[in-house]
C-alpha cells in the first residue's frame, strides 16, 4: 500500500470518529449541561444549511451554463419532489443540454 | 433480545432502506469517480455511515482538499446528531453502556425519527427493536455502495454520462431541505455570497470555510424567534 492510499485511509477513519463524536456528543451534552445559550443554539442550528450551501453556489455560478440550467431545473422539482426526482429530472436536463444542443 | 421486536425493527426499517439504496449506490459511484477505490468507498461507508457527509467528503477529497477541512466539513455536516443524540437520551437510558455505543454509531436521521417517534407514542423502544432497525438499512448500505464502486469502475468519462452534475443537485436537495429552519434564506444568501466571492479572490478550498463561517456568524446574531431544542425537524438525508 503506497503512502497516499494509507493517507486516504487515515482521512476516513477520521471522518468516521468525528461522526461518532456529533453521535454520542449529544446524549454527553445533555447528561452534563441543562441549558444552551440561545445564540449558540442559533448558530449551531444554521451549521448544515451554511456549510452545504458553500458546496452549491460556486458550482451554480462556475460550473458552466449547462450545469447552472440543470441545477435550476432540478430546483423547481424539489419545491415539490423528492431529492431523488431532483436528481432524475436533473440528470436528464443535463445530458439533453450536452447532447442535443451543445 | 426479543425476536419479535427485532422483526419488528426490520420491517419498520424496510422501506426507508428501499428509499436510501440509490443513494448508496450513487455515492460508491461517485466516490470511484473521485479517486476513491471500490474497497475504499464500501469502507468509508461502513466506518462513516453518513450519506450526505459522505458525499461532502469525496467531492472535497477530489479536490484536493486538506484532510483536516475534510474531517472538518464531514463534522460540521453531521452536527445535527448532536441534536438527536441529547434528544433520544430519554428514549435510551435503559441501555447498557455497549448497546448505548451501538446505538449511537447506528443514529442516522431516520432512526433518530422513528426511535423518538415510538418513544413519543409510549411503544417500549428496546435495544431488539433499535437493532434490528438499524441493520436492515446498514448492512444494504454498505452492498449498494459496492455495486455503485464497480459500476462506477466501469465508467470511462463520468462528464459524458451527466455524473458530474448529480452532486451539486444533491447537495442543493440536502440545502432546500432546510426551508423551513429559522433564518433559512439570509444565512443561505450570506453563505453562498460568501462562499462564490471567496472562490474567486481566494480560491477552493478556503470557500467553503468562508462561506460557511459567514452564514453562521449571521445567525449567531440574529436571535432566534423560539427557543427549544425539541422544535427540530428531522432532515431528510438519504
Amino acid at each position: 500500500m503506497d503512502a497516499q492510499h494509507l493517507d486516504l485511509l487515515y482521512l476516513i477513519v477520521a471522518a468516521a470518529v468525528a461522526t461518532y463524536v456529533t453521535r454520542f456528543g449529544g446524549y454527553v451534552l445533555i447528561t452534563q449541561l441543562k441549558y444552551i445559550p440561545p445564540r449558540i443554539e442559533s448558530a449551531l442550528n444554521a451549521v448544515p444549511a451554511a456549510v452545504l450551501t458553500t458546496l452549491v453556489a460556486p458550482a451554480f455560478v462556475y460550473g458552466g451554463m449547462d450545469v447552472a440550467a440543470a441545477m435550476l431545473v432540478a430546483f423547481v422539482i424539489g419545491l415539490r419532489f423528492s431529492t431523488l426526482r431532483m436528481l432524475l429530472v436533473g440528470w436528464t436536463a443535463v445530458m439533453a443540454i450536452r447532447h442535443l444542443i451543445m | 433480545m426479543s425476536r419479535g421486536d427485532f422483526r419488528e425493527g426490520l420491517r419498520g426499517g424496510f422501506p426507508i432502506m428501499l428509499a436510501a439504496s440509490p443513494f448508496g449506490a450513487l455515492f460508491g459511484a461517485l466516490a470511484v469517480d473521485n479517486g476513491f477505490s471500490i474497497a475504499d468507498a464500501v469502507f468509508m461507508s461502513a466506518t462513516v455511515y453518513a450519506g450526505a457527509s459522505q458525499m461532502v467528503g469525496i467531492e472535497l477529497f477530489g479536490s484536493n482538499v486538506q484532510p483536516w477541512l475534510v474531517v472538518l466539513s464531514v463534522f460540521a455536516v453531521n452536527f445535527r446528531h448532536v441534536l438527536y443524540s441529547a434528544s433520544l437520551a430519554k428514549h435510551i437510558r435503559h441501555f447498557s453502556f455497549a448497546q448505548k455505543l451501538i446505538a449511537f454509531f447506528l443514529l442516522v436521521d431516520p432512526q433518530y425519527a422513528e426511535t423518538e417517534q415510538r418513544g413519543e407514542r409510549g411503544l417500549p423502544v428496546t435495544f431488539a427493536w433499535y437493532a434490528g432497525f438499524g441493520v436492515v438499512i446498514y448492512v444494504p448500505w454498505l452492498i449498494n455502495t459496492l455495486i455503485g464502486a464497480i459500476f462506477g469502475q466501469l465508467i470511462g468519462d463520468p462528464k459524458a454520462i451527466g455524473l458530474d452534475v448529480l452532486l451539486p443537485i444533491y447537495f442543493l436537495g440536502l440545502v432546500m431541505s432546510f426551508r423551513t429552519r429559522d433564518r433559512f434564506l439570509p444565512i443561505v444568501a450570506v453563505s453562498a455570497v460568501a462562499s462564490v466571492a471567496a472562490m474567486h479572490f481566494v480560491g477552493s478550498p478556503w470557500h467553503v470555510s468562508i462561506g460557511a463561517l459567514a452564514g453562521i456568524v449571521l445567525a449567531a446574531c440574529m436571535p432566534p424567534k423560539r427557543p427549544a431544542i425539541e422544535a427540530h425537524a428531522v432532515e431528510k438525508e438519504a
